[in-house]
Order: C-alpha cells, then sequence, then structure tokens
C-alpha cells in the first residue's frame, strides 16, 4: 500500500527579474517583471510503506522543493499529492506529526539549549507521552550512543554529535516516515557508517520509510534498493540500483600516491585518467576486474605510498546519464 | 497550549541570562527619569494656568513609564527575523505548530523578561529615594495590575505584527527605526499623554499604543476612577483581539503567498 503518492506534482516559482544598471533598477521601481521558474514539472511516483529511497539529483533539481511541498510547507501550482492519507498542505499540522524531517546542512535543536531540553520541548510539541517519550528516548540514545551529549548545549556539539542529536530529535515522536536531507554532509567517516547503520536499522527493525536526499553516492549504494533521480523538475529515472547501474558506465576510480613521482603507472586492466605530482587517476571497470586484482597487478610492478578507491561523485554520474539518454 | 508554554518557559529561561543590559537598563532609565523629573517640575513652576494632572502624578507617570519602558514594542526578536529573512522560517513548519502561536510566545517572552527585570529594581529605588507615589489604593492597584497584563498581551500582538510585516519588506529597516520613537510618543513615555494639546486627545485616547502603559499608569495614579476600570480593560481587549486577529490574517495571507526559495 503506498504511504505517498504524488501525481503530476507540478511547482512554479515567480522570481523578480534584476535589469541591469541604475536605469534598470528604475524601471525595476515601477514595472516589476517576473520570470517564471520551474521548479518541478509533472513529476508522479509513489512510495510502499518501508520502502527507503534515494531521492537524487544534481542541485536545484527541485528535490528540497518536493520535501517541502510533502511537508505541507509550500502549495504547488498542479497535481495532486497524498501523504498517509492526506493532501500536506491542506492539513499541514496533522500530516508533520506523521513525520520525522532531518536536515543536514541546518539544525532544528534549539541553539542555545542543552540537548535535552530541545527533546524535551518536542515532547510537549509533539504531546508524546510520558510512557512513549521514555521508550523512545532511551532507545535512541542507546543506538545513537547519546548520554554524553544530552547535557551540553547544541552549539558546543561537533557537526557528527549534532546529526546523531537531530535524527534523535526527529524520531521522538515516532514517525511512520522520515525525510532526511543529505544526513552525512559534512561527516567524517566514523560518523557516516553510524549514520547509515542507524537509518537501516530503522527501516528494518521499526518499519520506517525513509526517503534519503543525498549527493553522496555510497549513501545511496549502502542504503537504498530504489532510487528516483530528478533533473530540471523532471523524474529521468525511477528504479532500482541495477537498473541505474546498467544504464550508466559501471566506472570506478583508483587513486595511486606513487613513490616516485617520475614514475607512470600503465595496466591494460584500467585507463590512465590523469597524473599530477605523486597522485595518479585510473578508471577501471569493476566488472571486468575486481579492485583488489587490479591493486594486486599495480602494487606487483610499482612501490605505492598510499590507494583508495572512489566512485565517481554523483553529478558526473547524473551528467553521464544525461548524456547517454541525449544520444 | 503546553507546548506553546514550553516554548514559552524556554525562552524566558534564555532571556533571564541577560543581566548585564538589564543592570545597564535600570541605570540609564533611572538617569532619564530624574532628567524628565527636572524638566516636568521646571514647566509646572512656570506655568499659571491648571494642567490636566498635578505635577505629582506627571512624576508618577514618567516613573512608571521609565520602569516599564521595555514593556513597549520597541525591538523583535533577531532570531524570528533572521528566520524571516533566510528563508527558515519554512523549517519551523515541519513541526506541528501553529506559527502564529508560537512567535505570539517568543514575542511575549521578549517584552515580559527584559521588562520585570528593569521594573522591579527601578520600582523600589523609585519609591525610596524619587518621590514615585504609592497607587492611590488596594482596588487601584489591583486594576493597574490587571491592565499591565493586559497591556503586555497588546504589546505582545504589535510586536508579532512587526515580525510578521517582515514578510513583505524583508529588511525591516525602516520598521525597526521607526519603531521605537512611535512607541515612545504614542504610549506617552515623552510626554505623558494628558499633557498633549487637547485637539490631539480623541486620536491619542483610541490609538493602541496607549493600552500598554498609559491605561496602567493612569490607573494607578487616580487619573482614571477605578469604577471606569471594566470600560478599560474593555478597550485593551478588543485592541488585544483586533491585533491577533489582524495578525493571524496576515500570517495566513504571506503563507501561502510567499514562495520560499531554495532548490
Amino acid at each position: 500500500m503506498s504511504i505517498i503518492s504524488v501525481d503530476a506534482l507540478s511547482k512554479e516559482f515567480l522570481i523578480p527579474k534584476r535589469k541591469q544598471g541604475f536605469f534598470g533598477s528604475l524601471v525595476s521601481l515601477f514595472s516589476q517583471e517576473y520570470e517564471k521558474k520551474t521548479a518541478l514539472d509533472r513529476i508522479s511516483f509513489s512510495i510502499d510503506e518501508g520502502e527507503l529511497i534515494g531521492y537524487i539529483g544534481p542541485n536545484g533539481a527541485g528535490k528540497s522543493t518536493t520535501v517541502k511541498i510533502l511537508s505541507g510547507i509550500l502549495v504547488p501550482n498542479g497535481g495532486s499529492v497524498k501523504v498517509m492519507g492526506r493532501i500536506p498542505w491542506e492539513h499541514r499540522i496533522e500530516t508533520v506529526r506523521e513525520l520525522g524531517v532531518v536536515f543536514g546542512q541546518r539544525t532544528q535543536l534549539w541553539w542555545d539549549l542543552p540537548v535535552i531540553e530541545s527533546f524535551e520541548l518536542l515532547k510537549d510539541i509533539y504531546n508524546i507521552s510520558d510512557n512513549a517519550y521514555k521508550t523512545a528516548l532511551h532507545a535512541l540514545t542507546e543506538t545513537l550512543e547519546l548520554s554524553n551529549l544530552m547535557h551540553i548545549p547544541v552549539r558546543q556539539l561537533s557537526l557528527g554529535q549534532r546529526m546523531r542529536c537531530d535524527i534523535a530529535a526527529s524520531l521522538l515522536h515516532s514517525p511512520k516516515i522520515l525525510f532526511l536531507d543529505e544526513p552525512t554532509i559534512g561527516l567524517d567517516a566514523v560518523s557516516k557508517l553510524a549514520v547509515r547503520d542507524f537509518i537501516r536499522h530503522l527501516n528494518k527493525e521499526r518499519k520506517v520509510t525513509v526517503m534519503l536526499t543525498t549527493h553522496d553516492m555510497d549513501d545511496i549504494e549502502s542504503l537504498c534498493n530504489r532510487v528516483i533521480i530528478l533533473n530540471e523538475g523532471q523524474i529521468y529515472l525511477d528504479g532500482t540500483l541495477s537498473t541505474l547501474r546498467k544504464k550508466l558506465s559501471p566506472e570506478r576510480r583508483l587513486i595511486v600516491d606513487l613513490i616516485n613521482e617520475n614514475d607512470t603507472v600503465s595496466t591494460p586492466y584500467a585507463v590512465f585518467v590523469k597524473q599530477e605530482g605523486h597522485r595518479v587517476w585510473l578508471s577501471f571497470d569493476p566488472t571486468k576486474i575486481t579492485p583488489t586484482e587490479l591493486i594486486t597487478s599495480i602494487t606487483s610492478k610499482h612501490s605505492i605510498s598510499d590507494l583508495y578507491v572512489e566512485n565517481p561523485p554523483i553529478e558526473e554520474i547524473i551528467a553521464k546519464f544525461y548524456r547517454n539518454a541525449n544520444l | 497550549m503546553k507546548a506553546y508554554l514550553a516554548i514559552l518557559y524556554a525562552r524566558m529561561a534564555t532571556l533571564l541570562q541577560y543581566r548585564a543590559a538589564a543592570f545597564a537598563g535600570v541605570a540609564t532609565q533611572i538617569f532619564w527619569a530624574m532628567i524628565k523629573t527636572m524638566i516636568l517640575t521646571a514647566f509646572y513652576a512656570q506655568t499659571t494656568a491648571s494642567q490636566p494632572i498635578s505635577l505629582v502624578q506627571a512624576i508618577t507617570f514618567i516613573w512608571l513609564g521609565q520602569a516599564l519602558l521595555a514593556l513597549l514594542p520597541w525591538n523583535i526578536d533577531k532570531e524570528l527575523e533572521a528566520q524571516v529573512k533566510n528563508g527558515n522560517v519554512s523549517y519551523e513548519l515541519v513541526r506541528p505548530i501553529d506559527l502564529y502561536s508560537l512567535w505570539y510566545a517568543r514575542a511575549f517572552a521578549i517584552r515580559t523578561v527584559p521588562t520585570i527585570m528593569r521594573c522591579i529594581p527601578v520600582f523600589i529605588i523609585a519609591i525610596l529615594f524619587f518621590g514615585l507615589t504609592a497607587p492611590i489604593s488596594w482596588t487601584a492597584f489591583l486594576a493597574f495590575g490587571v491592565s499591565l497584563i493586559f497591556g503586555s498581551f497588546l504589546s505582545t500582538a504589535i510586536t508579532t505584527l512587526i515580525i510578521i510585516s517582515l514578510f513583505w519588506t524583508i529588511s525591516g529597516e525602516g520598521i525597526q527605526r521607526l519603531m521605537p520613537h512611535v512607541a515612545l510618543l504614542l504610549s506617552g513615555l515623552t510626554i505623558p499623554l494628558p499633557l498633549f494639546p487637547e485637539w490631539l486627545q480623541p486620536f491619542l485616547s483610541f490609538q493602541p499604543l496607549r493600552g500598554i502603559i498609559d491605561i496602567p499608569s493612569r490607573l494607578y495614579t487616580g487619573v482614571i476612577p477605578v469604577q471606569e476600570a471594566f470600560y478599560y480593560l474593555g478597550f485593551q481587549l478588543i485592541w488585544i483581539l483586533v491585533l491577533v486577529g489582524m495578525g493571524r490574517w496576515l500570517m495566513g495571507r504571506a503563507l501561502r503567498q510567499i514562495e520560499i526559495q531554495g532548490g
């Protein structure tokens, strides 16, 4: 049964046109012209209960606009949306009661207050019963390891600590749906893994439907089985991760730091991309050679100080995808 | 309701930490009250015509005004101002709360906490050393107290309305520069309202800003007899309802129309 359904959803913004120069500004005083910008152009999708969906696309694709419409903050220009059977912008308060929302770029906690006081405010705002609050708080404190952070004001937390608290804050009222907007942005590797583990746990154990917006392909790879790719307000792809892979070239990058700067790497299994001083970028196809085999073949011939495997950034993959789509 | 009270308490607790500002406020207000008292005393000594209120009443007006100065809608919550400017206000809406009530609760804190911190020391010092008279009767004192509470709600409604106006002006510079002067003048803080010219009185007595400090002061000094208190409390109540209604209506329009930017 679909928990979120979106049909032919459109949203336009009117942006005041700026005219150039002093004369232009003078004219704008009397007749302001607006430029129509289409943020969402008749998009449709539906999400079933318990799904974990990656909602991706380049900056300005309309991801946040979708999330804002689904949470009843923005009113669309056309189309229909149902979130748990309700039209969100007509029943904002009832809709957001069932939602948890985390924005990686900004905290929703009260800046000056210790974490626990923010949580207690949320308890009152969501009208959570004492028992439900205690259970939820206990579970979240355990899994997100918050017990040492509770009495620290939010402004003194590190980004990773703050993100864990933010995630806990969005879940105190046990929402059925969770919107995560770049939850791992700026986090170090350990925190990233912790956040991912927790999201997976939440989805598996507590059957929370998760919609994840991110630019981090690793987030998508490790969490989502379905992705929706958005570009310029339209859906370019809605399908499983393997469909996405098939459609895209499965390129991976191997970055090698050579000990000798004058050395060059050449191997039949990978394509040389570029070299800057000690560092060499190679591109390879993991369906043809595993990273381990490639690394063994390189280390047998060259002495290297460091190496790592990287996924091409999501923007690059999507850009490639569009190029393919245009052909 | 519980949610808004919780937000109010949290905000009050934060504002209570600004002790240095309160101390400076107390010193400034005492200084101003002394200067104003001297000026009015000089005027009263020179005049031959009879004045609408006695010098003792006028001095009490001045001290009450200075003690309660922070209650006037002269500034707004900087955090809310920033939220409207950068569009983060939309993120408040992901919580199941009524935005007007949230802003009203926060505005109430910013009106009352600084006032309480300043008025108590000023009151005590003024009564002990500077000729602030006691209220004319216990019932007058009670009426003063009730109308002061109404005045706080009224001032909060105006403060909230100013923040809502930022949806249209965005910068808010203009209104924030204008507001302190308008508030001081129309609430009788520059010159007690009874001392304004006769022809201005009809206007002065119907505008909402007199409901914040002027009406409580008149009840305190007995310029308004206690028997008429209900009429004036009604005046305050009507303005509260009108301004809250207006604020809600404007906010509803703003939220429907304003496009919150961002991909």
